[in-house]
């Protein structure tokens, strides 16, 4: 996994609230046997019309959202299946970060897992970015801020060791792996 | 001894405790070993990649065991005749979870298993998930086994392959939501119909962060198939799991169970079983009251099972909530206007919420001597392949075909639809599964969330009914 440290994008928003992971990826594209190629069906049932014609209306498709990186949605994104197709899918499509007053946990740890930021920000700058879809904003992840195009900076929630794993581009297997005599352990007194 | 050590503790904290292999630190979460790790064709094969591609085995295959159930077809031709199976790309995951398998030393209950079934259905079938276990696979609905006592719940495919590598997984101690729930159900009102009514209460992301343990006088009057119904949805609530502490109900479903223990194995595991329920004095992080006697049969309106009704009511009118306006321009539905006698056109008994024996001889007796309403089309598949013999040896087959029902093999089949067991676009489904969502049974499918008797009801009428009109 490459480092995350910094960067700077525009905002797409989907206000809707409870986006569930069956919206972000149907259930018909999970017969997949790799996590790569997803981004062509995010959004499917949204994105695209009855003919496979993008639908103009639904705002991925529109120019003002072309390259912008982070997606703001309305509260509780994520709920439903635990499918890690949601993440892989939005990464694949290019988002680095999900924006929502409240993440769905099981859409959260796969997120992280994935190098996709979940940040869980207060109503007030929810409301603003809501109110303001492609403002620029910085997202520090080493110092856990996020800043608008006003100047304001805000601290968004993220446990340390994610937050280690993501900076540096590691992943949590190796860590669970260095657990191994902890687990050897634990099974012999298991086994008593 | 310390006091804290004989504090008053939760179910939950019990299980957790047992389970640490290193606690959590201010800088990193606990890692909590798995005493059984299911998995499925669809959410493993990018996790067996990882180990492929690191050169790592599975370090219990002893504690894994894997079924398919989500791609399978459910018609008998394609599972048992030979016939090709429609979907090309299920098909191939299917074959991989054998190669998987095979590679890897697991044991999977395959495609022509009579052993196979839906994986939340054969756990507890196969008396696997007990009592104070960790259980996790990657499905969200692995919080079905909680209703034995076990700590269980779904986890993403990278997670998969932790456990897979590790038999542990990173964790952070969720919070405890204690849901108690007085008096008894009224006749007529299932297990169903209690946990969209607590959906409903506490909406779709009030679980958010918690465990549930479901407590109280109408809890403890449950079957163990109601307290799976009833844990399966949990998670359409937000919460990481529910919980349900083990009794004799539980201890009687289990001795009949193949892989439970017996002679002096089982009447030990049994007293430590007994000691697992939260002691007297233990604190939750939050608690919810609901008054069981007061609710009636539920059904969903809208397009996520938080948007649920009692029958008799009529859809909330919330015209101006974007929320809301959305769901009832999918659904094609009324604000204000009664539930009962909207159209129905397809009706669904089955799925890891309600596809258990009794879940089958629930929508039977309702069905018994009726057919179904000219034009609506009645799909019955049966949670496991051992739900089906059950069924067939109760000639509960015959009622459904006799009825004009669609009598197939197990599966998830049309919960999600994976396997092309789809509703059509713009129909209404009344369906005994757990999610509402748009375009969860299908493109354009529009799902109403009941129980197997109001869903045996409305297929009989060709409308949204109330079952205790039918009951005799």
């Amino acid at each position: 996994m490459e480092p995350i440290k910094k960067f700077r994008t525009k905002t797409v928003v989907m206000p809707s609230t409870n986006i569930d992971t069956d919206q972000i990826i149907p259930g018909r594209f999970l017969t997949t046997t790799t996590k790569l190629g997803l981004g062509r069906e995010l959004f499917a049932d949204w994105r695209y019309r009855p003919d496979g014609t993008p639908n103009p209306d639904f705002i991925l498709n529109k120019p003002e959202a072309q390259g912008c990186r982070v997606l703001v949605a309305g509260r509780n994104v994520g709920c439903g299946s635990s499918r890690e197709h949601a993440p892989w899918a939005l990464l694949d499509f290019g988002f680095l970060a999900v924006i929502s007053t409240e993440i769905a946990d099981i859409f959260r740890n796969n997120s992280l897992k994935n190098g996709l930021l979940p940040i869980v920000v207060d109503e007030t700058t929810h409301v603003w970015l809501l109110a303001n879809p492609g403002a620029e904003i910085e997202i520090d992840l080493e110092n856990a801020t996020l800043t608008l195009p006003t100047g304001v900076s805000v601290k968004f929630p993220i446990a340390p060791f994610p937050k280690y794993c993501l900076v540096n581009g590691v992943d949590e297997l190796g860590f669970l792996l260095s657990k191994d005599a902890e687990i050897s352990a634990y099974e012999r007194r298991a086994a008593g | 001894m310390s006091a804290a050590v004989n504090a008053p503790r939760t179910m939950f904290e019990k299980v957790w405790t047992a389970h640490e292999v290193v606690p959590e630190t201010a800088d990193t979460p606990a890692v909590i070993f798995v005493d059984l790790h299911l998995t499925h064709e669809v959410t493993s094969p990018q996790a067996f990649s990882t180990l492929r591609e690191r050169g790592i085995k599975v370090r219990r295959p002893d504690l894994t065991l894997a079924t398919m159930d989500h791609a399978t077809p459910t018609r008998t031709e394609q599972v048992f005749g030979g016939a090709p199976i429609t979907i090309d790309s299920a098909a191939k995951q299917i074959r991989q979870l054998e190669q998987n398998c095979a590679e890897f030393g697991i044991e999977l209950l395959g495609l022509q298993n009579e052993l196979r079934g839906i994986v939340h259905i054969i756990g507890p079938e196969l008396g696997v998930t007990q009592p104070g276990k960790t259980i996790v696979c990657g499905d969200s609905h692995t919080s079905t086994h909680g209703a034995f006592g076990a700590l269980a719940f779904g986890i993403g495919s990278t997670e998969v392959g932790h456990v897979f590598a590790s038999q542990c997984l990173l964790q952070n101690k969720p919070k405890t939501l204690a849901i108690e729930v007085k008096n008894r159900l009224a006749p007529g009102v299932t297990a169903k119909d209690l946990i969209l009514a607590i959906i409903g209460k506490i909406g779709v992301s009030g679980g958010t962060g918690h465990v549930i343990e479901y407590r109280g006088e109408a809890i403890r009057a449950l079957s163990m198939e109601e307290r799976m119904t009833v844990c399966n949805m949990t998670i359409e609530a937000g919460a990481r799991a529910g919980m349900i502490a083990p009794d004799d109900t539980t201890f009687a479903y289990l001795a009949k169970t193949p892989r439970a223990q017996k002679g002096k194995s089982w009447d030990e595991a049994v007293a430590r079983w007994r000691a697992l329920a939260t002691d007297e004095g233990a604190t939750f992080d939050r608690t919810v009251e609901i008054d069981a006697s007061t609710l009636e049969p539920m059904i969903t309106y809208g397009t996520n099972p938080g948007m649920v009704v009692p029958i008799s009511g009529r859809i909330p009118d919330r015209a101006g909530d974007p929320v809301f306006d959305a769901a009832m321009k999918y659904m094609g539905l009324t604000a204000g206007a009664p539930i009962q006698d909207a159209p129905v056109n397809v009706v669904f008994v089955g799925s890891c919420t309600n596809g258990r024996i009794s879940d089958l001889r629930a929508a039977a007796s309702v069905l018994k001597g009726h057919k179904v309403a000219k034009g609506v089309h009645l799909l019955v598949v049966p949670g496991s392949q051992a739900v089906k013999r059950e069924a067939e040896a109760e000639r509960l087959d015959r009622i459904f075909i006799d009825a004009g029902a669609d009598w197939r093999e197990s599966g998830c089949s049309m919960c999600l639809g994976m396997n092309g067991d789809t509703v059509p676009k713009g129909e209404y489904s009344v369906s005994t599964s757990n999610r509402n969502f748009e375009g969860r049974q299908g493109v354009g499918a529009r799902t109403l969330l009941a129980s197997p008797e109001t869903a045996a009801a409305s297929a009989i009428r060709g409308r949204v009914t109330d079952p205790r009109s039918l009951l005799r």
